[in-house]
C-alpha cells in the first residue's frame, strides 16, 4: 500500500448537505450520537444507530469504498477486541471450554456488540473528517472550547496547534514517501530481512524525516513571527462560522437520538 | 542503434477509484539511447517526475510496459531490484535524503546496498566524489554540516557510485547559485563523456537544457508532443510558447531577427552560437557591399 493511500484524517471536497453544515453542529452531533452508541444494548437500539449512520453516509455522496479503506487500518484493533471479549466474558450459558478459556453466551453477545460500537464509532468519525476540511474542525472546536477561556484554559493555542498538526501530517506522509522512493533508488530494502534488519532500514528515513520537520517548523514559526501572530483575545476570522437553521435540526435530531436510546435501555426495549 | 531502455504505451493514474484520481502519463512510448544525453522538458505537473520513477521501477504502469536491455523489468522481482541500480536516480533536492554521519557514509549507502566489496566500495565513493568536484577531505566531515550546494553534490555523487549505466537527474540545479548550477551542470557533462553513460536531465530550464542535451523531449498533459534535436524543438517556437514553456532568449532574438527580414540562420540558440552566426552575417554583408 503507497502511504498517500492512507484516507484516515483525511477529507474529501464536496458540496452535499452535510459537506455544507456548521463544523460546531457535527462536532456535537459526533459527540451525541457517541453518546447514544455507547448507552445501545438491545438489537433494535443498534439498529436505530446504524440507519442514521447509514443515512449520514448516504447523504454525504461520497463512495462507500473510501470508507472501507478508512476502517482497513484498525480492522486488527476491532478484532483483538472481539477475541478478548469472547474468551474472557462470564456469565450466562457456557458454549465451548479448553482449560482456561470459556466461550460463553454473554461472551458471544458481548463480542459481537463490541465490535459493531467499534465500528459504528469509527464509521462516524470518518464521516465527519471526510466531510469537514481540517481547517473548518479546528475553526468549530475553537469555538465550542471558547467558554474555557474564562477559566485562563489557552483554548487558541490548543486548536492553533491541532491545525498546525493536521496540516502538516499530509505533507509529511508525502515527504515520507519522496524520501523513500529516494532511498529506495540507491537500493534500500524495507520490504525483506528480520524484524531488526528491518528496523535499521528505517534509519535513513527517520533521519532525513526528523531533520526536515524540525526545518519547517523552524521555517513556519519564522513566517508567523513576520506576519506579527499572536494570540489576541480579539482576533477576527477570514471564514466566519454560520449556524444555521439545518445545524439547529440536525442538533435536535441528536438530542432525540440520544434521549430515544436511553429511554430504550431503560424500558428495555 | 539497440535502445537501452524502451518504453511502451505507458500509462499511469494516481489513486485509483478515489475522487482525486488523475493520469499523470496518458500512452507515452519512446526510446532511450546508450551513451546519448537526453533532456526532458515540461512544466510542473506535465508528467515529467511520474515518468522517471517509471524508469527505475519505484512505480509500477498502471498499463504498458518499460524494456531495460530488452527485458520487461517488471518480469521478476530480483529484476527489480537490479535495475535500481543499473538505472540511477537523482531526485529533486536530493540534498534532502541525506542521513549519514559521514560523507563518506553517505555515498557508500548505494554501493554497500549493491553487496559490493569494501576496497570496491572504497573506490567508487572516491570516484564519485571527484567527479561530483569536492574534495576528498570533506569526506570525513558530516554531510549537514555542508553549505548547499555541496550537499547537492554529495547527494549526486551517492547515485554515480553504483556506477548506473542511466543516470537521470531531476532539475538537478534548481534553486542553487549560477556559480553552482555551472559547476555541477559541467560536471555533468564530465560524468556523461569520461564514462559513455546514457544521462538523462529533467528540467523546465530552456536555456540550461539548450547548451547540454543531444536530444529532447517535451512532456505536455502525461503526452509527449515535441521531440528531436535542440534545433529541432526550438525551430517550434510557437507551439512551446503555447505549452507555456518558451524558446531560449537566443533562439527568441533570432526568431524576431528573421521575422525583421535579417538573413540569419535559424537552428541558433545558445549564446556561442549566436555569436559565430552575428559574426558569419556581419562578414557576409561586408563582403556584399
Amino acid at each position: 500500500m503507497a502511504l498517500r493511500d492512507i484516507t484516515l484524517g483525511q477529507y474529501f471536497p464536496g458540496t452535499s448537505l452535510i459537506h455544507r453544515l456548521d463544523p460546531r453542529a457535527k462536532l456535537l452531533f459526533s459527540l451525541l450520537y457517541i453518546v447514544a452508541l455507547f448507552t445501545a444494548k438491545s438489537p433494535l437500539s443498534y439498529l436505530v444507530t446504524f440507519v442514521v449512520l447509514a443515512l449520514g453516509i448516504l447523504i454525504s455522496r461520497l463512495r462507500l469504498s473510501v470508507f472501507l479503506k478508512g476502517l482497513k487500518p484498525i480492522m486488527i484493533i476491532v478484532i483483538l477486541t472481539a477475541i478478548m471479549n469472547l474468551f474472557f466474558t462470564r456469565g450466562g450459558d457456557t458454549l465451548w471450554s479448553f482449560g482456561f478459556l470459556h466461550i460463553t453466551e454473554n461472551g458471544v453477545s458481548m463480542a459481537v456488540y463490541m465490535m459493531l460500537r467499534i465500528i459504528m464509532l469509527l464509521l462516524m468519525t470518518l464521516l465527519l473528517t471526510y466531510t469537514t476540511s481540517p481547517l473548518m474542525l479546528t475553526d468549530g472546536l475553537d469555538r465550542l472550547l471558547s467558554p474555557l477561556k474564562h477559566f485562563k484554559v489557552p483554548v487558541h493555542d490548543f486548536t492553533m496547534i491541532m491545525s498546525i498538526a493536521l496540516r502538516f501530517i499530509p505533507t509529511l506522509i508525502q515527504e515520507t514517501d519522496k524520501i523513500m522512493s529516494a532511498q529506495k533508488a540507491r537500493g534500500a530494502d524495507f520490504e525483506s530481512g528480520n524484524l531488526i534488519q528491518r528496523a535499521k532500514a528505517l534509519v535513513p528515513i527517520l533521519i532525513p524525516l526528523f531533520i526536515s520537520a524540525f526545518r519547517r517548523a523552524e521555517e513556519l514559526s519564522v513566517a508567523m513571527d513576520c506576519r506579527c501572530f499572536h494570540d489576541g483575545q480579539n482576533r477576527t476570522r477570514l471564514r466566519q462560522l454560520k449556524f444555521t437553521a439545518n445545524d439547529a435540526i440536525l442538533l435536535m435530531f441528536a438530542v432525540l437520538l440520544c434521549v430515544a436510546i436511553i429511554l430504550m435501555r431503560r424500558f428495555g426495549i | 542503434m539497440e535502445a537501452i531502455i524502451k518504453v511502451e504505451q505507458l500509462t499511469h493514474t494516481y489513486s485509483i477509484n478515489t475522487p482525486f484520481e488523475r493520469k499523470a502519463l496518458d500512452a507515452v512510448d519512446f526510446d532511450i539511447y546508450p551513451g546519448e544525453l537526453l533532456g526532458i522538458i515540461g512544466q510542473t505537473g506535465s508528467g515529467k517526475s511520474t515518468l522517471i520513477s517509471h524508469l527505475n521501477g519505484l512505480l509500477k504502469p498502471t498499463s504498458g510496459r518499460i524494456l531495460f536491455e530488452g527485458q520487461d523489468i517488471w518480469s521478476s522481482p530480483a529484476l527489480t531490484r537490479s535495475i535500481r541500480f543499473q538505472v540511477g536516480l537523482v531526485f529533486q533536492f536530493p540534498e534532502y535524503q541525506l542521513f549519514e554521519e559521514t560523507v563518506y557514509k553517505d555515498i557508500a549507502f548505494g554501493p554497500r546496498n549493491m553487496r559490493l566489496s569494501p576496497e570496491e566500495v572504497d573506490r567508487r565513493v572516491r570516484r564519485a566524489i571527484e567527479f561530483v568536484g569536492l574534495s576528498p577531505s570533506v569526506l570525513e566531515r558530516s554531510p549537514f554540516e555542508l553549505s548547499g550546494g555541496q550537499k547537492r553534490r554529495v547527494a549526486i555523487a551517492g547515485v554515480i557510485a553504483m556506477e548506473p549505466k542511466v543516470l537521470i537527474l531531476d532539475e538537478p540545479t534548481a534553486g542553487l547559485d549560477p556559480a553552482s548550477v555551472e559547476s555541477i551542470l559541467s560536471n555533468i557533462l564530465d560524468y556523461h563523456r569520461a564514462n559513455e553513460a546514457t544521462v538523462i536531465i529533467v528540467s523546465h530550464s530552456m536555456e540550461e537544457i539548450a547548451r547540454t542535451a543531444d536530444r529532447l523531449m517535451v512532456f505536455s498533459g502525461g503526452t509527449i508532443p515535441l521531440s528531436g534535436t535542440p534545433q529541432e524543438v526550438f525551430a517550434h517556437s510557437q507551439l512551446l510558447e503555447d505549452l507555456g514553456l518558451g524558446v531560449p532568449q537566443m533562439a527568441r532574438v533570432f526568431s524576431r531577427m528573421r521575422a525583421m527580414g535579417v538573413e540569419i540562420e535559424p537552428s541558433v540558440y545558445t549564446i556561442p552560437q549566436a555569436k559565430e552566426a552575428f559574426l558569419r552575417a556581419y562578414r557576409q554583408r561586408k563582403g556584399g557591399q
